[in-house]
């Protein structure tokens, strides 16, 4: 049975803009995007469809630092189904000072192909 | 203990070591202000970006996606190797009217510091970046009991990204501000159940796409026209109640129910830090709260200039560091006497869609980027415009949760008629 054409709305995230997506698709085929003012707007809808991802943000512990936490980042942006998970694991991490800014802590967390890296240098007290 | 009173001099005194003022004492160093000094109270300098650990800065500054401290990090440095001095512990805690200094005025400040003991500083010129606060619990006149757990979202934000404590497990949250549906998401992804959002007026005082990823993306939902009005529990929240609301802001009969919750988070609102600037005796503008400036963002005292939220809350800080750059460029130039204003001098003036605007004077010296905000939303076709017939932009909607620009070239200003001595800002419904 030949899949059915249908329209999907959206809210592009990928800037402050927030542009409000009309999109039509089959299965999870992108046929049309309406309502985005750039290019951007199709590749939100494209994954969006098939598999929607965000960039991932919390805090690791740290030892020895002057703040107890470290900002954290996913390098690139993660599937969204697996957001729990990765919370999960990052949780279980601790870390000793100094960390720098963009120091790889998880590599290819949770099976991801992406990596949890430092969002802020922290020296050691 | 009677040693002497310690005096400093600087050129360009930066006060608050946020982006705002970060960005101001990097460009008052680029454009040839020999002393630049940021007085910032906290340890370290980045100012509320620090615990602000989520993505979605720095896309138009450095065209990409930052988190916070990333976008920080960036600017910091910047300023560091450009030569900018940071005091750091240091409070400025007394600000005086600046005085009379051969061809123009100095401003004189006071700061404390614990090595240092209190010193005065003088300065040939001040950007003021203090920030804004947050609209706490006391000015919103919940009844009920005053039991722990009740903070706003950013305070909650700052146990959570850098003191590394959680304040509640089961979470409400007051306001669809921008930092409470970053918090939202973020308590989720700690453990915490949060029940729900609660909207006192028609509409989301955020950007929706914070709508899209912070509460959609995790199934919180959200209520507009809804308000909290009674806390209960004795030691610790035990709930709220909450009741719908009808156009008047009157209780609709029926709605009134109880949400059991431990924690209350409120993102009602941010109101600019403006203490020292009454102290320096600078005008103010009831509608953003923050300094009259012009578009040098210089105030109502030639030798103070001002940028970033202690102006006029903004959305993005891409918008707060373009703005720390215009003053902190503006205030080298008056340091070395350089900064020449504009031949006109006109007021700005809204229609009553507008609710608030920055800059309020112009004097056609600079091109100028108006911010604004519009005071209910509109979802259609509308016009924004400045009169007399100098912009005129259709736009697809405009919503009070969005600030809108309007661009004005200091040509076409100084090229008004002479008898022209105010601009009106307006929006018009298409």
């Amino acid at each position: 049975m030949a899949l059915l054409e249908e329209t999907k709305k959206f809210l592009c995230v990928s800037c402050p803009v927030g542009c409000s997506l009309s999109v039509t698709v089959r299965g999870t085929d992108v046929l049309n995007v309406e309502g985005n003012t750039c290019p951007r707007g199709v590749t939100y809808a494209e994954n969006e469809v098939a598999n929607p991802v965000r960039t991932f943000t919390s805090t690791v512990r740290v030892n020895g630092a002057s703040l107890p936490v470290c900002p954290v980042r996913s390098k690139e942006p993660l599937p969204l189904v697996k957001v729990f998970s990765v919370t999960r694991e990052v949780a279980k991490v601790k870390v000793d000072a100094p960390l720098s800014i963009g120091q790889v802590l998880i590599e290819n967390v949770c099976g991801t192909g992406t990596d949890i890296i430092a969002s802020r240098s922290l020296g050691k007290i | 203990m009677s040693a002497a009173l310690t005096q400093r001099e600087v050129d360009v005194a930066v006060i608050g070591g946020g982006p705002a003022g970060v960005a101001a004492a990097f460009a008052a160093r680029k454009e040839g202000a020999a002393k630049v000094v940021v007085f910032e109270r906290d340890w370290e300098a980045g100012g509320i970006l620090q615990q602000c650990i989520h993505p979605g800065f720095g896309l138009h500054t450095f065209g990409e996606e930052l988190t916070g401290p990333e976008y920080m990090d960036r600017y910091l440095k910047l300023a560091r190797e450009s030569g900018v001095e940071f005091d750091l512990n240091t409070m400025v805690f007394q600000m005086d009217p600046p005085t009379l200094e051969g061809s123009g005025k100095q401003a004189s400040f006071w700061t404390m510091n614990p090595q240092r003991g209190i010193e005065r500083v003088k300065a040939k010129s001040v950007v003021l970046a203090m920030g804004c606060r947050e609209r706490p619990a006391g000015a919103l006149g919940i009844a009920g009991s005053r039991p722990a757990g009740v903070y706003t979202a950013g305070t909650a934000q700052r146990f959570v990204n850098m003191e590394g404590f959680m304040p509640g497990k089961k979470v409400v949250i007051m306001g669809t501000g921008d930092i409470g549906l970053i918090m939202a998401r973020r308590m989720m992804l700690e453990g915490a159940e949060v029940v729900a959002v609660f909207e006192i007026m028609p509409w989301v005082s955020g950007l929706r796409r914070n709508i899209a990823q912070c509460l959609d993306d995790f199934g919180i939902p959200y209520y507009l026209e809804y308000n909290v009005c009674e806390l209960h529990g004795k030691d610790r929240l035990e709930g709220v109640s909450v009741v719908q609301i009808d156009k008047n802001r009157k209780p609709v009969d029926g709605t009134l129910r109880f949400v059991g919750c431990d924690t209350l988070l409120l993102a009602v609102g941010l109101i600019p830090e403006n203490e020292l600037s009454k102290m320096a005796g600078l005008k103010l503008d009831s509608s953003t709260n923050g300094p009259v400036v012009n578009e040098f963002l210089q105030t109502s005292e030639e030798c103070i200039f001002a940028a970033g939220n202690v102006v006029v809350v903004y959305d993005l800080v891409d918008f707060v560091s373009q703005q720390g750059e215009r003053a902190g460029r503006s205030a080298a130039l008056y340091a070395m006497r350089k900064l020449e204003k504009g031949p006109r001098d006109f007021q700005v003036e809204t229609s009553p869609e507008i609710r608030v605007i920055s800059p309020q004077k112009l004097s056609g010296g600079e091109d100028v980027t108006l911010f604004l905000r519009v005071a209910q939303p509109v979802e259609g076709r509308c016009r924004l415009y400045a009169d007399p017939g100098i912009y005129s932009q259709n736009l697809r909607y405009a919503r009070p949760g969005e600030m809108n620009e309007v661009k004005v070239s200091a040509e076409k200003l100084r090229a008004l008629p002479s008898d022209v001595n105010s601009i009106k800002i307006g929006l018009e419904v298409l």
